[in-house]
């Protein structure tokens, strides 16, 4: 008997199938907790200040916002850029992982493919209140209309329309595609009428035949093969926005790769945060082990040096490339009014994932959590950084100004908050928030049990 | 109407040692259901393998074609726009929306070519032999005809039995 003395098994406790289903499923069973109602009543109390927001801001315009003349964009698409890449850790597990045969993603890819579909979804509303007439909204797609117009094609901000509503749809049919089968366990599991009923319907008549099995299979395979380049698109093409600008401090060619080490960076992050309250609410720390957070861990490290080295570069070449605007943006960054946003990014991003070299910090599940806070506050003020500091001192300097956030604003970011924990508290009611079939599947190989029995 | 012969085992390793056993007596089995895929499976039921992959693959180059064909012709045929002295017919600038909509048409044709294959659609009422095999049993499905004797139905069952397949069962 050989037992292999580098990996712990994935999933704790000698678990049989019967047990799995059982665990994975009991948050949804019963009455919620009284901390899922605290939860779902604070998330409420968010979405009611973002929608007053929402409302002076229609009702009012963008006049109630912060922004000028001079600083155009500021915490619209700063929120808009740090949420679409905290939805990339939920395609970067489930996509590419999956191509990279990982199985300790099977824990974690159902939960994180949700927050995906929620992160995009908080995303999306920035550009579309940006507009101001949401009326208009649908100007941005290209149709037939009596104006005789179509879109810009050559526009970077016509491109993260298709990128972000594809990647919205694929997210969407990707994790549904891997419900299904989980859908059909809790519909031959439910008690009641009425929940036998919905099951049955939302698992579109899963049966678990050998046959289904190989073409879903297939699918998820393919379908992964595409969800790989397409996350990697779709932040490529919000750094575009960017990128393809004449703004110094944004015209930059580094950033479509810096912008998706940063969008994995942050999302992994915010993964964590989440994943370590609910491995602990929802009992599923058999599951969700620390030997997840390590490897979570590790791929945090790697993004964040990479962010980290981006930086640094950017503020070489700034120097390098000898142009004064150039250098006196990265300047300005650095020393100049907003100096205090750029060092909080530089200690958040930079400094504190690098603690997790230490093996014991790595595998602290509390210094973890401290950590995931405080990437996702470092990647927030990336983005602040990149957009206010670059704008507020112009080529001009008497248009040279300050911006500050008003109420308004804010009502708009802690309303995507409470959007945000709202349906992720509803997904963890509704649907099953570990993939059961693909836990099954490793559980062999991956187990307890094959560990202590080892391999004859 | 036909009948059905289900039984079941608690354990993948115990089905594919069974499966074998009865494909090499010659029983023909209709159809296994799992509560995860079980590797090796599709060669014992000789399932082939699967063609997703070329819709997949002809959606994709139509969706390539019809993004960039569709732009190209915008911007050079149906209303040219001068976009600060850019050229009319710039492909690097159609590229993006060209690959966003090949990956969007693929991912489509093969997600409903997956459910039209599979007879899978909300609402559909599948026969559900066993529940418990989407929880923890590898269920063996044999169809048998109406009009099979009862000599050949026992033969089945003993088959099914020596190959160790519990809980055996004939359903109409």
């Amino acid at each position: 008997m050989y037992t292999s003395p580098l990996r712990e098994p994935l999933i704790r406790g000698n678990k049989n199938y019967k047990q799995v289903t059982d665990d994975i499923l009991a948050p949804m069973a019963g009455t919620p907790s009284i901390y899922w109602y605290i939860g779902i009543s604070i998330a409420g109390l968010g979405l009611l200040f973002g929608a007053w927001a929402t409302y002076i801001t229609v009702f009012y315009g963008i006049g109630e916002w912060g922004t000028n003349k001079t600083v155009g964009w500021a915490w619209d698409i700063t929120n808009f850029v740090w949420w679409v890449g905290i939805g990339h850790a939920g395609t970067f597990i489930s996509a590419i992982l999956l191509l990279f045969r990982q199985k300790w993603r099977t824990s974690i890819n159902r939960s994180a493919e949700a927050m995906t579909l929620i992160a995009v979804m908080c995303a999306g509303f920035f550009p579309l209140i940006h507009m101001g007439r949401l009326l208009l909204g649908f100007f941005i797609f290209p149709y037939p209309n009596t104006r005789l117009l179509w879109v810009n094609f050559n526009s970077p901000l016509l491109w993260d329309v298709f990128a972000i509503s594809t990647y919205f749809l694929v997210s969407l049919i990707f994790w549904y595609v891997g419900l299904i089968p989980d859908l059909g366990t809790v519909r031959d599991r439910a008690k009641t009428k009425i929940r036998k009923a919905i099951y049955g319907f939302l698992s579109f008549g899963w049966t678990g035949s050998a046959r289904h099995w190989s073409r879903h299979e297939t699918v998820s395979l393919i379908l992964a093969g595409l969800a790989a380049p397409l996350v990697l698109s779709v932040h490529t093409i919000v750094s575009f926005d960017f990128a393809t600008s004449v703004i110094p401090g944004w015209h930059t060619t580094i950033f479509p790769p810096y912008f998706v080490s940063g969008a994995v960076f942050s999302g992994f992050a915010m993964v964590l945060t989440l994943m370590i309250i609910s491995r602990k609410a929802l009992n599923l720390e058999d599951y969700i082990t620390v030997n997840h957070i390590e490897s979570m861990n590790k791929i945090i490290i790697l993004t964040g040096s990479i962010v980290g080295i981006a930086y640094l570069t950017e503020f070489f070449m700034a120097w390098y490339s000898g142009v004064e605007f150039e250098t006196y943006a990265f300047f300005n960054r650095a020393f100049g009014p907003y100096a205090w946003a750029y060092w909080i990014m530089m200690t958040c991003n930079v400094i504190t994932p690098q603690l997790f070299w230490f093996k014991k910090i790595r595998r602290s599940v509390l210094f973890t959590f401290i950590i995931s806070i405080f990437v996702n506050i470092g990647m927030w003020f990336e983005r602040f950084v990149i957009v206010v500091t670059s704008l507020h001192r112009d080529y001009l300097p008497s248009s040279w100004t300050m911006y500050r956030p008003t109420i308004v604003e804010v009502g708009l970011y802690v309303g995507t908050f409470g959007l945000f924990f709202t349906l992720f508290l509803l997904f963890i009611r509704v649907f099953p928030v570990i993939a059961i079939a693909e836990v099954k599947g490793v559980l062999k190989s991956s187990g307890e049990k094959t560990k202590t029995t080892g391999h004859e | 109407m036909n009948k059905y012969i289900t039984a079941y085992y608690m354990d993948e390793e115990d089905l594919m040692k069974g499966l074998r056993q009865m494909k090499a007596k010659g029983l023909k089995i209709s159809d296994v259901l799992t509560p995860f895929p079980v590797h090796g499976i599709d060669k014992v039921l000789e399932i082939p393998r699967s063609r997703l992959t070329r819709v997949g693959f002809i959606a994709g180059a139509v969706g390539a074609a019809v993004a960039f064909g569709f732009q190209a012709w915008v911007f050079t045929i149906d209303y040219p726009l001068n976009f600060g002295g850019k050229p009319f017919f710039s492909v690097p600038s159609f590229i993006p929306v060209t690959f966003e909509l090949t990956v969007l048409f693929a991912a489509f044709a093969m997600v409903i070519a997956f459910l039209i294959t599979n007879k899978l659609s909300p609402g559909a009422k599948p026969l559900i032999h066993d529940e418990r095999c989407t929880d923890d049993r590898f269920l063996v499905v044999v169809k048998v005809d109406d009009d099979s004797s009862d000599e050949s139905i026992s033969q089945i069952k003993l088959a099914l039995a020596e190959a160790g397949a519990e809980g055996i069962l004939l359903k109409a």
